[in-house]
């Protein structure tokens, strides 16, 4: 499997120039790393490709990197029914900067880049159609930020009186549970009171 | 009638429409009683798992993966094990695979009757739901008698399966097939010949394979279009390889194709739980169901009792939970409505980083407006019961 994988890997490397940046294979999974000017040319061309002919896309999705000056990765998904092969290409980008639509090469894109603008705020250019698409209407700030609380900011409940929904703050009944359950001795990045005077 | 008195209309389907499956919101364009465009507004059932999972361990995040998709929940927790194992480099025991197997293939038939039927009830027919159902009441019976759970099972777990099952009840599932076959040769005699179901049905909502795979479409979509293409098959899973099993493909993509893919495929679901029931009572009747890394996989409670070590990963795995090693994979499985798909960033710590859940639903879904415009406004019912939507997995 992985030399199928590396043949590949070479294979696009070179067709592509230097549409790549990078590739690994780890878990036996293809990684290609690539930026924002390439994207769209890469797909297109994973796509019509015959030796790839990685004609089915899977899916989109952001991961949060907060401590990175590029703090979002776009981590997109290819499959080849033809090869039977999955391929991952992934690009970094930085906070309010856009990231070309792929919609253009993959009509399968359009949900998943709303959501990812949705939820990580990363806007796509080039997107046909960029709404909000599955938090609630009106709804501000991007939940899968990882500084995004995972209570959120505002409830709703209906109102009696005004015979609607009201939207208020967040108000905990009880207070947020989060136990950090990691072991003291082995595996945490904390120093435990009194552990600095063993440094010294 | 006069030129000013044809305008359009929009109207609403949904949320709380019967034929709309769910919370789905439908905005459609009409010009008459043609639909011009299809504006599917989704996330009223929008629970945030994604980032619910991050900020719990890996094992209490499984039972999120029942509330996706719940009409098959066994099989989503399948593709979250199945990712954590491929970090963790876990091999799971024959006898939990053949268990996993059993268990997917239930979920597979679980999946398959409800849309089967609910989609005819869509287009009026009345009686397959009533049949239909009854053999889900057994199969969630199943289902329960493995795990203590009708629906939110929470029964695979990293490793293996959290239970062993009793012999009794893999003999009753056994004893449950042949007489299903019955019940699905009734359900056909209702539907496959009749007239009103095939107007409704034969070419409504047509979508070429090379658009399915464009639209990211996976499952009884593509196969519905003419792809022999099944995970199970292609990059086979747990035993898949070992069993014998066909894949039903359709040749023209229209709605009346995937009802019968779906019809056929639960024919061959019953096939490959006969293998597994046959295996489980054979030369798998004993022997672990789940992986003996005492790091990852709970000790039973009898050990518990003797052993100080099994006692100390009690309350270890309980509390603390387990580690996963810094990676990223991507682990698929073919759940009843298509790729249903985990990509697992992991830290090295025991929370996920990062759980994306590529659910079909979601992925067939966005095609409505594709697959509708041009159509009567019935066919959209008839449309949205083929993609086979749950809104759990498409909302997450």
């Amino acid at each position: 499997m992985s030399e199928v994988l590396e043949q590949l890997s070479t294979y696009i490397r070179e067709a592509t120039g230097n549409l790549v940046s990078a590739s690994e294979i780890a878990y036996g999974e293809l990684n290609l790393t690539t930026d924002r000017d390439s994207i769209v040319e890469l797909m297109t061309f994973l796509r019509d490709d015959p030796q790839g002919g990685f004609v089915s896309f899977i899916d989109v999705s952001g991961v949060d990197w907060p401590q990175r000056p590029e703090r979002f990765d776009v981590v997109y998904h290819l499959l080849s029914p033809k090869r039977n092969l999955r391929l991952r290409v992934k690009l970094a980008v930085a906070e309010d900067v856009s990231v070309p639509s792929v919609t253009g090469v993959y009509k399968g894109a359009d949900w998943f880049e709303r959501e990812i603008w949705d939820l990580y705020g990363v806007p796509f250019s080039g997107h046909p159609d960029m709404r909000r698409l599955v938090t609630d209407y009106g709804f501000q700030g991007h939940p899968l930020r990882k500084d995004f609380p995972v209570t959120g900011f505002v409830e709703v409940r209906y109102d009696d009186q005004l015979k609607r929904v009201v939207y208020e703050p967040v108000e905990l009944r009880q207070e947020f549970r989060n136990f950090d359950f990691t072991s003291p001795w082995e595996g945490t990045d904390y120093v435990l009171p009194g552990d600095e005077k063993a440094q010294s | 009638m006069t030129e000013h008195n044809v305008r359009n209309f929009t109207i609403n389907f949904g949320p709380e429409h019967p034929s709309a499956h769910g919370v789905l919101r439908l905005v459609l364009e009409l010009d008459g009683e043609i639909v011009e465009r299809v504006d599917p507004h989704i996330g009223l059932l929008h629970r945030g798992t994604e980032k619910l999972m991050e900020s719990k361990t890996y094992l209490q995040a499984l039972p999120y993966l029942d509330r996706l998709d719940y009409v098959a929940p066994m099989n989503q927790e399948h593709a979250y094990c199945l990712a954590i194992e491929k970090l963790l480099g876990l091999q799971v025991p024959i006898r939990g695979q053949l268990i996993r197997v059993l268990y997917s293939e239930i979920g597979r038939i679980l999946s398959h009757i409800m849309n089967v039927t609910t989609q005819a009830m869509d287009v009026g027919a009345m009686t397959p739901p009533v049949w239909g159902f009854e053999e889900r009441e057994k199969l969630m019976i199943f289902y329960e008698r493995a795990c203590g759970a009708r629906m939110h099972a929470a029964y695979f777990r990293p490793g293996g399966v959290h239970q062993d099952l009793p012999q009794q009840l893999v003999e009753d599932i056994g004893a449950w097939c042949d007489p299903f076959i019955k019940v699905l040769d009734d359900i056909e005699g209702l539907l496959t010949g009749n007239r009103i179901f095939k107007q409704r049905n034969v070419d409504i909502g047509v979508i070429s394979l090379e658009e399915a795979w464009n639209w990211s479409m996976s499952g009884v979509m593509v196969r519905g279009s003419g792809a022999a293409w099944d995970l199970r098959k292609s990059q086979p899973y747990e035993c898949y390889a070992d069993l014998d099993f066909d894949i039903p493909i359709g040749k023209n993509g229209d709605c009346f194709d995937r009802y019968l893919v779906r019809m056929a495929e639960m024919r061959e679901s019953v096939k490959i739980m006969k293998q597994c029931v046959a295996r489980l009572l054979g030369d798998a009747k004993t022997g672990p169901i789940s992986a003996t890394d005492g790091k990852v996989v709970p000790p039973k409670r009898g050990e518990m009792k003797r052993s100080m070590e099994a006692l100390i990963h009690h309350f270890k795995l309980y509390t603390e939970g387990f580690h996963v090693p810094p990676g990223e994979v991507y682990a698929a499985v073919e759940a009843p409505k298509g790729e249903f798909g985990v990509y697992l960033v992991a830290d090295g710590s025991n929370k996920p980083y990062r759980c994306k859940l590529r659910a079909p639903g979601f992925a067939h879904l966005q095609a409505m407006d594709y697959m509708s415009t041009g159509h009567q406004l019935a066919d959209v019912t008839a449309i949205l019961g083929s993609l086979d939507i749950v809104f759990g997995e498409v909302d997450r």
